[in-house]
């Protein structure tokens, strides 16, 4: 099984509510799935700014952490800690620098997520309390994606709950199982793409960023996955500027979406959707199997 | 004052669905109301399943996953919109769906009506088995696929691969079908047919809504019955 819910506003005056919509629409899949939730919210930021997300160790030490790292890349690194998660905002230059100096000064450090919008929060738990844990109610911003697991590929662990990172502001989460995985895996690694887990949605991941790296573009890297990936899925795709949905060729997982003036939602069960203002009015539909919806904030 | 309606009214926030569907079938030995009203599903799962009386069930608002599902008898209304499976396996009776259906709806069913105002997404009507259904909106792809009787009439269009691998049941589609699939071809309507349309559009409440002619038929080639190798890669 799985859950998946994602929230794209149309109307900046919900934008302070963003965290408190997905937080209640992530609760209303916790049937689907009990093990573990996650979340990324797209907030503010500017270009020059990269945002870090790191999972830490609950007894990690910001201040001698902070204090160290701004001291070896020579400027003032800010750090915001939510409970094992830590946000870092650091100049685009010193992105390289930062990353290298990682592994010396928090090396059970693990990167979750890069991107001058995106920060990425994930959990082992009911996803009411991983919600709670990062205070996800009062996260603001423009648009988000949330998962709850059942899982079903691989070991219940903070790394393999979702979302899985793409690559600079992208994320993946994904509803189902792909079947030829390690052989895709396999081939990826020949890449140069590394892995940190035996997780089949971490192949899907990794196969976009892969994708994208040669060249594509977000709708053509899934139209690609069409062709490589087996099995059955539901793929939403969080971007810097909105989201997209992708269906196996058979539809297998469900998928519904409710569009208003205000905001596009999608959710893996309509319940999901029952939580947002003016839903009774909103235009419900199940997006087509194999086809790329996409969402976009103009550029 | 013997004939008249009382009408039960369950409302799914301050109530569960199992209290709900253990009242309604523990009417199948017979109950005083016959009309019972549920407010606020608000996409719950198995809303009046399992239904095996002579009762009406109004529903209002959306529901969830397999909603009416293994109905006998029973008259169900969702004024709203349904997830997958509503109507599964259903064995008499009616179901109504006043918005859209998710996919699978009547899927496996034996017996009975299904009326949906809107669409009906993937596999509508899988596998169904005597159940009349009829979608006033489209239905998505793969529908019909493995139907083995009873009829899906469709006032709009029919997603791809329209009755794959069919046996004896009858599809009616009015608009565009974007591909048939295995052993599923159109066949020639014919008087006998617009009569039995027109009887099932009857019985569904909606035989004036529109005319016959319109509609095209579409049933088994029945090449697939029994293995024939030249057929192998179509089964």
């Amino acid at each position: 099984m799985c859950g998946i819910v994602g929230i794209f506003l149309k109307d900046p005056a919900l934008e302070p509510e963003l965290g408190k919509l997905l937080a209640a629409m992530l609760v209303t899949m916790t049937d689907r799935g009990p093990d573990s939730a996650g979340f990324a919210v797209y907030g503010s930021g500017t270009p020059d700014i990269v945002k870090l997300t790191l999972r830490v160790p609950q007894s990690f030490n910001l201040k001698d952490f902070q204090k160290a790292l701004s001291k070896a890349v020579g400027v003032n690194i800010e750090a915001t800690q939510r409970a094992t998660h830590v946000v870092l905002a650091v100049p685009a230059d010193k992105v390289q620098a930062v990353q290298a100096q990682l592994a010396t000064l928090a090396p059970e450090a693990q990167l979750s997520s890069a991107g001058s919008f995106i920060e990425l929060y994930k959990e082992v738990g009911l996803p009411a309390d991983v919600s709670q844990r990062f205070d996800l109610a009062h996260m603001s911003g423009t648009h988000a994606i949330g998962h709850t697991r059942m899982a079903t590929e691989s070991a219940v662990t903070t790394a393999g709950a979702h979302p899985f990172s793409t690559g600079r502001d992208q994320c993946l989460v994904h509803n189902g199982s792909l079947s030829n995985h390690n052989q895709v895996r396999r081939r990826l690694i020949r890449e140069g793409i590394t892995f940190d887990t035996d997780n089949d949605t971490e192949v899907a991941a990794g196969y976009l960023t892969w994708r994208l790296g040669q060249g594509d573009d977000l709708g053509n890297a899934l139209e690609a996955s069409l062709k490589e990936l087996d099995g059955f899925y539901t793929f939403v795709v969080g971007t810097e500027s909105g989201f997209g949905v992708l269906r196996d060729p058979i539809g297998c997982k469900h998928a519904v979406m409710a569009e208003t003036d205000q905001y596009v939602a999608f959710g893996t069960e309509f319940r999901a959707l029952t939580v947002l203002p003016g839903i009774e009015n909103a235009r419900i539909f199940e997006p087509n199997p194999a086809t790329v919806y996409f969402w976009d904030r103009a550029a | 004052m013997t004939n008249q309606i009382s009408t039960q009214i369950v409302d799914l926030r301050s109530n569960p669905v199992r209290e709900l569907n253990q009242a309604l079938h523990s009417l199948s030995g017979g109950g005083s109301s016959k009309h019972w009203r549920v407010l606020h599903p608000l996409g719950a799962h198995a809303v009046a399943a399992g239904l095996d009386a002579d009762v009406t069930v109004e529903i209002d608002g959306d529901v969830g996953y397999y909603c009416a599902g293994m109905n006998q008898r029973a008259i169900v209304i969702v004024n709203g919109s349904a997830g997958p499976g509503v109507g599964e396996n259903m064995m008499s009776g009616r179901i109504y769906v006043r918005g859209d259906a998710s996919s699978a709806a009547g899927a496996t069913a034996r017996g009975g009506t299904l009326v949906i105002d809107g669409n009906a997404s993937a596999r509508c009507g899988i596998s169904m088995k005597g159940i009349d259904i009829v979608v006033k909106g489209s239905i998505g792809p793969m529908s019909a696929f493995m139907a083995q009787e009873g009829t899906l009439t469709v006032f709009g269009d029919a997603g791809e691969a329209l009755g794959d691998s069919i046996y004896e049941a009858k599809l009616f589609v009015r608009g565009k079908v974007k591909s048939l699939g295995a052993d599923c071809i159109e066949k020639p309507m014919e008087d006998q047919h617009f009569r039995e349309l027109f009887e099932k559009l009857k019985e569904a409440g909606v035989a004036h809504e529109i005319d016959v002619t319109d509609f095209r038929r579409y049933g088994s080639a029945r090449n697939l019955y029994h293995f024939h190798v030249d057929n192998a890669g179509a089964y």
